[in-house]
């Protein structure tokens, strides 16, 4: 299985949407991490540092947004959480179409500890109206839906991640589409919605899982909003019981989404594997996996017990 | 597409007198607050002087175009000065008299803080300080890639300063050598809790923004033919971003108002209104 960070992805889409001439890219002193260094190289007349100011970043991009450009700006998905408000009152309530990217977002960030492990960032951006959310699972889904995003009519939020991760879609490309979940693995036992490097790791739980006899559905959920929710609604039906999988807290996030989702229109026993409204530390990323109930055997424990709440 | 043809075109059909303009203006902007009983009269009185040069003598914007791309912009960072903005755009015939009037109101284009989404002639979606001039950044920038004659004027509050990401955008307008982007600081000297310098000490504000890497020019901000001389300024400085310090009163024109906290978020009863028109029309 091949291996790939899923930042990259980002860096290459921004070189393949570099043909149009309205993308720009913003960079805030972290092109080198998120990748934008890779467009800033080939096209510096269309690329700004403002160095170390998220605030006054994400509104130089709403400003040429509003221009008719299409700004693409990153950052680490923990400073991103630093310009918020900015998000908020200056991109997504007059409508401008502001791509943000937060890359080492997660616990799987590891040695640089605590401040640096953004679990918050989907599920505030979440609660914004006219926002999209988005956290790929692999470099080349990063890639895909990055593209995607250039000609999609939001702003929108993606986390990407640092550390290389199985790629998942070498054959399943074509089947990315914002706001349309992804059926990695059928089955009708249990359903696994996941996001982000978690989704291998969810597929992984469903082989061993099969190897018991118990039949997991794993979805690829990369658009946490708008939530693909003719797919939970239908999976849910299938299977009636669920876990929510992501390195993310698990307040507000996937979890979150797929909750408040299915209370209202189909309730189910839901299971969430996240982290569980604490903070990390430093360590090795698979150590604060462990620390932190994000891995496979996780995974499975929470499948298992959602079956048993469902009979 | 009309081509913005730059500084010294202004050819707005109904060239008016500014002086009678801004008193028209000082009107629509008692007049709405005190209906609304609510606003911002004190911000919009100090700043309404430097809107109606702007306007009237120097941007190019077409009330029937508002959406023109290549207008030059007014981004009015200082979004709690929507009566001053309110005031200039119905004269300049962006709005109408049912619009002023719903100020504040459900459903009105004349939203409590200016928007973008809501009221023609609006570039900016402010309400929250200290945005607006990285917005003026990114559209200064979205100019020159296009190489348009375009200007990209914002204006700041004094208070509004006090916030740090004007100071991340005061960087970097000058790391870019913006000279597209020209701002003007309405510095009335109180905020909203207070006189800006019981809340914050800011010292020698100008050496601030020329440490910046910014030109700079005090001015009385009331002042027009001060006002008009620091436009014309603004527009022959080349190379790098430039700002006008005016120094304002907070409430001008209206003397209960007049460098008054009190005034800077509360509107005139019907008595004070009958009184603080009489004084603008002496």
């Amino acid at each position: 299985m091949t291996l790939a960070a899923p930042r990259d992805g980002y860096g290459s889409a921004l070189l393949k949407l570099a043909k149009n001439p309205k993308v720009v890219v913003l960079e805030a002193d972290l092109g080198k991490s998120t990748k934008s260094c890779w467009f800033r190289k080939e096209h510096p007349e269309r690329t700004f540092c403002v160095g170390i100011s998220e605030q006054n970043m994400v509104l130089v991009a709403a400003g040429l947004a509003s221009s008719g450009y299409i700004p693409f700006a990153s950052t680490f998905a923990i400073f991103s959480e630093r310009a918020f408000e900015q998000m908020r009152n200056g991109v997504c309530r007059p409508e401008l179409n502001v791509h943000l990217c937060g890359s080492h977002g997660g616990m799987h960030t590891g040695e640089d500890g605590s401040s640096a492990q953004s679990v918050e960032d989907l599920a505030i951006f979440r609660s914004l109206p006219n926002m999209t959310v988005i956290h790929p699972a692999d470099d080349l889904s990063a890639e895909e839906l990055t593209i995607q995003l250039s000609e999609y009519p939001s702003p929108s939020y993606m986390r990407t991640t640092r550390n290389k991760v199985p790629r998942l879609y070498e054959d399943k490309i074509e089947e990315l589409k914002i706001g349309k979940g992804v059926v990695h693995k059928k089955g009708d036992d249990v359903v696994i919605f996941a996001c982000g490097i978690m989704v291998a790791r969810s597929l992984e739980a469903a082989e061993k899982l099969s190897e018991e006899g118990i039949h997991a559905t794993v979805i690829d959920m990369h658009t946490i909003k708008p939530l693909d929710e003719e797919l939970v609604i239908a999976k849910a039906k299938l299977c009636g019981c669920a876990v929510t999988v992501e390195d993310h807290s698990v307040i507000g996030g996937l979890g979150g989404a797929i909750s408040e989702c299915l209370i209202s229109k189909h309730p189910i026993p839901i299971e969430n594997v996240g982290v569980k409204d604490k903070y990390g530390q430093s360590g090795k990323p698979e150590e604060l996996m462990e620390l932190m109930g994000l891995t496979v055997d996780d995974i499975i424990k929470c499948a298992k017990k959602s079956i048993k709440r469902r009979s | 597409m009309i081509t913005n043809m730059g500084p010294g075109t202004n050819n707005n059909p109904n060239q008016k007198n500014s002086l009678e303009v801004a008193k028209k203006c000082r009107e629509h902007i008692l007049r709405m607050t005190s209906w609304a009983n609510s606003g911002h009269p004190g911000g919009s009185l100090s700043a309404i002087d430097m809107l109606v040069c702007l306007y009237v003598e120097r941007m190019q914007v077409q009330a029937e175009m508002p959406r023109w791309e290549d207008r030059d912009r007014f981004i009015m960072s200082k979004g709690h000065a929507s009566p001053g903005m309110y005031a200039i755009l119905r004269e300049m015939e962006f709005i109408n008299d049912d619009d002023v009037r719903n100020f504040r109101q459900l459903g009105g284009v004349c939203q409590g803080h200016v928007d973008s989404k809501w009221a023609p002639g609006v570039d900016f979606s402010a309400g929250s300080l200290g945005m607006g001039l990285s917005f003026g950044i990114g559209c200064a920038l979205a100019a020159r890639m296009e190489k348009s004659l375009r200007t990209i004027f914002v204006m700041l509050g004094d208070g509004e300063i006090q916030e740090g990401q004007v100071w991340e955008a005061a960087m970097s307008a000058s790391n870019f050598n913006l000279d597209n982007l020209k701002v003007f600081l309405d510095n009335n000297g109180i905020q909203n809790d207070d006189f800006c310098d019981n809340q914050m000490l800011m010292g020698n504000i100008e050496a601030k923004w020329k440490a910046f890497g910014w030109e700079t020019k005090t001015i009385d901000g009331h002042c027009h033919d001060e006002i008009k001389k620091s436009i014309t300024w603004l527009d022959s400085i080349k190379g790098k971003p430039a700002i006008v310090i005016a120094k304002t009163v907070k409430g001008k024109g209206v003397s209960f108002m007049e460098n008054n906290p009190a005034f800077h978020g509360a509107a005139a009863n019907p008595e004070q209104l009958e009184q603080a028109l009489k004084e603008i029309y002496g």
